[in-house]
């Protein structure tokens, strides 16, 4: 019983950071890719949205080969850090926030996208700096959006698996988020963990659910 | 209606049926740490069994007991211990009187090959030094079901289970200590003689029980006479003469 409650922490902390480095990332990219016209930037969007779309493993393979100790990241940070990734929960972090980036990034664009320029124009004119337009006018009017794709990468970060377990392994208290405790679970025939597991699990999606529609970005306001 | 469309319906159903009629296809589940040798021995099989043709499912042993066990159309299954064929025997998921050991193994400890700190004993991985060990998640995988009762019985175990990395297989254990993840890891022999550019055996380290591999027919499969002559064709000395190249001992 105790375990489930471990790995339900624990997937809510990876999950949170995930979210939280996709508020950032995510939020930024897609103001940026909505505003700035520039050569290749279909391109790019198009690469920014392969983690949606690769298998995890794929993208798991990647991220070994690229964070391992052996590989260019992995190996310079082991040099100057003495920081090992792989097994860690921050790695879990990393494969979460690049499988729930495009989540982020593309609600984040369109909802830019939407915000009418002359809005931000007429800020301009008024002597409103850029930090402050951001601030006080294209991210209150795209904020429905963000929110929206926000929520849906929690989602999928609290459900991460193929490319978690690749880099972060399963350590149970460490890196063992509910999902990969329901694969092992199962692999070891104790059904009765994995029946717990999962009702935790679909008891936190429920709750996620719930809470998104009280945040409600797609409700509109009653006409009385 | 496209005329096309019926045609190819037809084909596809034909073709679904044609598979379904070849009976002459056997399902063996084997142990990761057989997949090597398994594959090398298929053609071995295939050649004596005109139209027979093998298909492989290879994890760690305990994973295959749940999918035989959850009702997997599994012909012949092959187990890295005693303990997994002896939990299948008891669920009646295999046929007793067909089962039988046909190779044996042993367990070594593995450093990665550049840069690895090779252990003068087991005491030595309970050191500061090695900081993450690979072993087999002893619930499902037999190499770690080995690894804990040796380090259990040297009275080890405690200092070492917070450095575990559970791999769900030996594979994945050979595949950290070479990616060098993990500063050492247990795994069969066989499997560190795979990859001697990458990985440097260390140790060998005497089990408490002998690593003896049994294979069985599995009491669901509708070949039981082929899957019969499988297991049979394992102990055969063509076979074990193909098992003692990949570094598998006698039974």
């Amino acid at each position: 019983m105790e375990g489930a409650w471990v790995a339900l922490a624990l997937t809510l902390k990876v999950a949170g950071w995930a979210t939280a480095l996709n508020l950032v990332l995510g939020v930024g990219v897609g103001y940026a890719m909505a505003r700035w016209r520039f050569w290749g930037r279909e391109l790019l969007d198009a690469v920014l949205t392969l983690p949606m779309v690769m298998p995890p493993t794929v993208l798991g393979y990647y991220l070994l080969v690229l964070i391992g100790t052996q590989g260019p990241i992995g190996a310079w940070l082991l040099q100057h850090f003495g920081i090992r990734l792989i097994f860690t929960w921050q790695a879990a972090v990393i494969a979460a926030t690049i499988v729930s980036f495009p989540l982020v990034f593309k609600s984040a664009r369109a909802a830019f996208e939407t915000v009418e320029p002359q809005l931000e124009d007429a800020a301009r004119l008024l002597g409103v700096g850029e930090l402050a337009i951001f601030f006080r006018v294209s991210l209150p009017l795209a904020w429905r959006g963000v929110l929206a794709g926000l929520l849906l990468a929690f989602a999928r970060a609290l459900g991460e698996f193929g490319a978690t377990l690749m880099v972060a392994g399963s350590i149970p208290g460490k890196t063992q988020t509910l999902s990969i405790a329901v694969y092992e679970a199962v692999q070891a025939g104790q059904d009765d963990t994995a029946n717990l597991l999962v009702l935790v699990t679909s008891a936190t999606c429920i709750a996620v659910l719930l809470a998104a529609g009280r945040l409600a970005p797609g409700r509109v306001p009653q006409r009385q | 209606m496209n005329p096309i469309l019926p045609r190819l319906l037809a084909f596809a159903l034909a073709a679904g049926v044609g598979l379904a009629a070849q009976a002459a296809d056997l399902t063996v589940s084997a142990a990761a740490s057989l997949t090597t040798a398994f594959k090398g021995l298929a053609p071995l099989f295939e050649a004596a069994n005109a139209g027979t043709k093998l298909q492989f499912n290879f994890a760690a042993s305990g994973a295959l007991l749940q999918q035989i066990a959850k009702g997997a159309p599994v012909d012949v299954f092959a187990s890295a211990d005693q303990d997994t064929m002896d939990q299948a025997q008891a669920q009646g998921l295999v046929q007793a009187a067909a089962r039988r050991n046909f190779v044996s193994n042993a367990l070594v400890v593995i450093v990665p090959g550049s840069g690895g700190k090779p252990p003068g004993s087991l005491k030595d991985l309970a050191q500061a030094p090695y900081a993450r060990v690979a072993i087999g998640l002893p619930a499902s995988v037999p190499v770690g079901r080995y690894t804990k009762a040796v380090l259990e019985a040297e009275g080890l175990w405690a200092a070492i289970e917070p450095k575990m990395i559970g791999a769900q297989s030996v594979r994945q254990a050979l595949d950290y200590v070479a990616r060098g993840e993990v500063d050492a890891g247990f795994v069969y022999a066989t499997d560190a003689a795979l990859m001697p550019d990458k990985v440097t055996v260390a140790l060998t380290v005497a089990t408490t029980k002998p690593v003896v591999y049994p294979a069985a027919v599995v009491a669901a499969s509708p070949n039981q006479a082929l899957a019969q002559r499988f297991v049979d064709f394992l102990v055969s000395p063509p076979a074990q003469a193909v098992l003692a190249g990949y570094g598998f001992g006698k039974p």
